[in-house]
């Protein structure tokens, strides 16, 4: 732009206007390149602008992937066990958790879908697949839109009572459950219903919690009423110790009416009985965790420690009868009151100590407390709720080639039933596909 | 006398209440409270807003942000936030969606203008042809490590003080004053590391994660291997060997690490190859030097300069 004005400036100054047409021509040619590269060089600055904000305007996707998130998680495991009838937990009233399968079985496969729903709301999914069978774990809404600390979900979900009664059996840090959740949920506790928790404006860390439910599972029954017969009230509170520490702790009840729970047993001369309960159970939940990593940077080492203690009370009506056809202690049918102050404690830790590879060792322990029935021991009428402390030793070893797969070896000493103490070996594994699921703390 | 002296003081105390009741909701404006994720957003909104915002890093440079619990106190301090300022990118894929979801501050929620996302702010390097886990942890929006090319934090912090304003209007002169007063000297900054690290420019290095090409990028410097064989998959000893084998052909002159990240790989090939290995602060607080953002690219470019020829 610059060369051909000043060209032209000079052509001007060294020849006046008036000295000779062929110079004008000249001149006049001059001026046209003059324009017509000031015109190439505007469209191109032009060009260069409007690339310039091109790029600009053109944000990075806030997420690329799937709308909704979808994960499925992958699980089985190869048991070696001892031949048992069964597996129930002596002094307790069975929860219906089902006890590991001998030799390879693959475990149900979540399938796990979660978005916003609109700015209001988020959703989510989380279902079960078995064989021939899908089971719906959690399907709930949740607000995102009250603020002050405020959120309600209402739905199907995991109860937030506990620490570990929201984790799915892919986030446990063992191959099977502690005797303590078996025992008092089965697997964990759901709620059909509505949970509301209000965190509060500190900076330290604390949450609290109301649920309603349905009540639709152990150690409450479905029932057909317009109410809520299963209430939960939790508490949380957590913060950091310096950069490397952290912790959380809890407190929980949870309250529950069942109505003609069923169960199965046996009288003290090994035959099968079965019945029901009503009346209330009470559960008291106190949980603590706290996890270390030098300077917070988990990827190297860290720890982690878990322990859980409850307290449960049950009282109402407790029926039995024979369950086939020998005659049992309950032969004719006994109804009677029935009443127990049970508890137990699992405790655990889990070591990474070079990236990929953890180690960790629980122990369980449940106390079975006084369990009366009709007025006497019930350990006289029904052996398996025997005056017994069930007990476990659970050893692991993971390895974690990414953060999406995992393998495990475990090694548990099951004395969950009185007079027998069963070596229990596993291999399990643990696979998600498809949107990287956050885990809670 | 003895009644006086008694009720003297109570009324003193009393309009003195009563004088700070009036005074100050009106005195005492309340800063804007800014969540940021990693440390360079929390320096950037400290240095747009000053004393007008106070400023809570959820990480530290000695840490991988790919890998955070979602801690009760991250949650905690994410329930009081005006202002979540992260990478996004899905670099806190792992942990900031429970943080928000736990939150219960509808502020910060996805799409409200609480929630900041540096990665939105810049073309993003590095956008995978090919989503599929086989090629490791990549981020399906692109590398989300754009902190390590000074122009980008320019560009982010342009957008920061305009939402900062947005956010907190009474203050919207004061931020783009100090954002105007930070943005010159920055330019000013940039401009003089440019001249500095002139010589870097071809420069062969070794990285340990792909955590550098928006500082690639910036310098001209040229990767010819990393370490990690896929994003966020730990180097073998095999796979080591084999970046030794390589560059017997293609020589580097330095590896290049994040602070958070561990040492091992590089020294290792640093000892083997005879290059030195650089633990480059790649953020602030990454080392003693990196204190601030302009001693976070003064550092980088020092160590950088050991590996030019």
């Amino acid at each position: 732009m610059l060369r051909p004005a000043l060209l032209a400036a000079a052509l001007t100054a060294a020849f006046p206007a008036h000295a000779d047409p062929q110079l004008d021509a000249l001149r006049a040619e001059l001026q046209e390149l003059k324009t017509a590269y000031e015109a190439r060089i505007q469209a191109l600055e032009a060009r260069l602008h409007k690339t310039e904000a091109a790029v600009k305007a053109e944000p990075a996707p806030v997420r690329a992937g799937f709308n909704p998130d979808v994960s499925l998680i992958l699980q089985g495991k190869y048991a070696y066990l001892e031949d048992r009838a069964d597996r129930g937990i002596t002094g307790f009233l069975p929860s219906g958790a089902e006890g590991p399968s001998r030799g390879f079985s693959v475990d149900e496969s979540e399938l796990v879908l979660s978005a916003s729903i609109d700015p209001w709301f988020r959703g989510y999914l989380n279902a079960v697949l078995a064989d021939g069978a899908v089971g719906v774990e959690e399907a709930w809404f949740q607000t995102t839109r009250l603020g002050q600390g405020l959120s309600v979900k209402g739905g199907r979900f995991r109860s937030g009572i506990g620490y570990q009664n929201e984790q799915h059996p892919h986030a446990w840090d063992f191959a099977t459950n502690s005797l303590v959740y078996e025992s008092l949920f089965g697997e964990g506790y759901g709620q059909d219903g509505l949970q509301m928790k209000w965190l509060a404006p500190t900076d330290t860390f604390l949450e609290f919690g109301a649920e309603a439910g349905r009540g639709g599972a152990f150690p409450s029954t479905a029932r057909d009423s317009n109410g809520f017969p299963s209430l939960a009230l939790f508490g949380h509170v957590g913060d950091d110790i310096g950069a490397s520490n952290s912790w959380r702790a809890g407190l929980s009840y949870l309250h529950a009416r069942p109505q003609a729970r069923a169960f199965e047993g046996r009288d003290p001369g090994d035959v099968d009985v079965a019945g029901d309960f009503s009346g209330k159970s009470r559960t008291w939940l106190a949980d603590f965790v706290w996890k270390w990593a030098p300077n917070g940077n988990a990827t190297q080492r860290n720890f982690k420690f878990a322990a859980e203690y409850f307290q449960r009370r049950e009282s109402g009506v407790l029926s039995c009868d024979d369950a086939g056809v020998n005659a049992s202690l309950c032969t004719g049918g006994i109804t009677g009151p029935y009443s127990a102050d049970q508890s137990g404690v699992y405790a655990q830790g889990i070591y990474q100590f070079m990236p990929h590879w953890r180690v960790g060792y629980r122990y369980d322990q449940l106390f079975r407390g006084d369990v009366v029935f009709n007025g006497a021991d019930a350990g006289a009428t029904l052996a398996s709720l025997a005056d017994y402390d069930p007990r476990r030793h659970s050893l692991m070893l993971d390895y974690s080639p990414s953060e999406f797969s995992r393998l495990r070896l475990q090694y548990s000493r099951d004395e969950a039933q009185r007079a027998i103490g069963e070596n229990q070996f596993y291999v399990q594994y643990i696979h998600s596909l498809g949107s990287h699921g956050a885990h809670k703390f | 006398m003895k009644t006086s002296r008694f009720k003297a003081p109570l009324l003193r105390r009393l309009a003195a209440l009563l004088t700070a009741a009036i005074l100050l909701p009106g005195a005492a404006h309340a800063a804007l409270k800014v969540f940021a994720c990693e440390p360079e957003w929390g320096s950037l909104a400290k240095e747009i807003g000053g004393a007008q915002v106070s400023v809570y890093t959820a990480t530290t440079a000695m840490q991988d942000p790919h890998h955070i619990e979602a801690r009760p106190s991250l949650i905690a301090r994410a329930r009081n936030a005006d202002l979540l300022a992260c990478t996004g990118a899905e670099l806190e894929i792992g942990w900031l969606p429970v943080v928000i979801a736990e939150s219960g501050n509808a502020a910060i929620q996805t799409g409200q203008p609480g929630q900041f996302m540096a990665a939105q702010q810049v073309p993003l390097l590095e956008k995978p042809a090919v989503l599929d886990r086989s090629a490791g942890d990549v981020h399906a929006d692109g590398n989300p490590h754009i902190q390590t090319d000074p122009r980008n934090i320019a560009r982010v912090g342009e957008a920061l003080a305009r939402r900062m304003a947005e956010l907190d209007p009474a203050q919207a002169a004061f931020y783009q004053a100090r954002w105007t007063d930070f943005s010159a000297r920055w330019q000013a900054a940039i401009t003089r590391w440019e001249k500095q690290a002139a010589p870097l420019r071809g420069v062969p290095v070794v990285v340990q994660h792909k955590g550098f090409p928006y500082l690639e990028n910036w310098l001209g410097l040229k990767q010819v291997a990393v370490l990690e064989p896929k994003p966020g998959v730990d180097p073998s000893v095999g796979h080591l060997a084999r970046v030794a084998a390589q560059l017997q052909a293609t020589p580097a002159r330095a590896v290049l690490r994040a602070a958070y990240q561990s040492p091992r790989p590089a020294d290792w090939l640093a000892s083997r190859s005879g290059i030195p290995a650089l633990a480059l602060p790649f953020t602030v607080g990454g080392n003693p030097r990196a204190s601030d953002l302009f001693g976070l690219f003064d550092d980088t470019i020092d160590q950088l300069l050991k590996a030019a020829p």
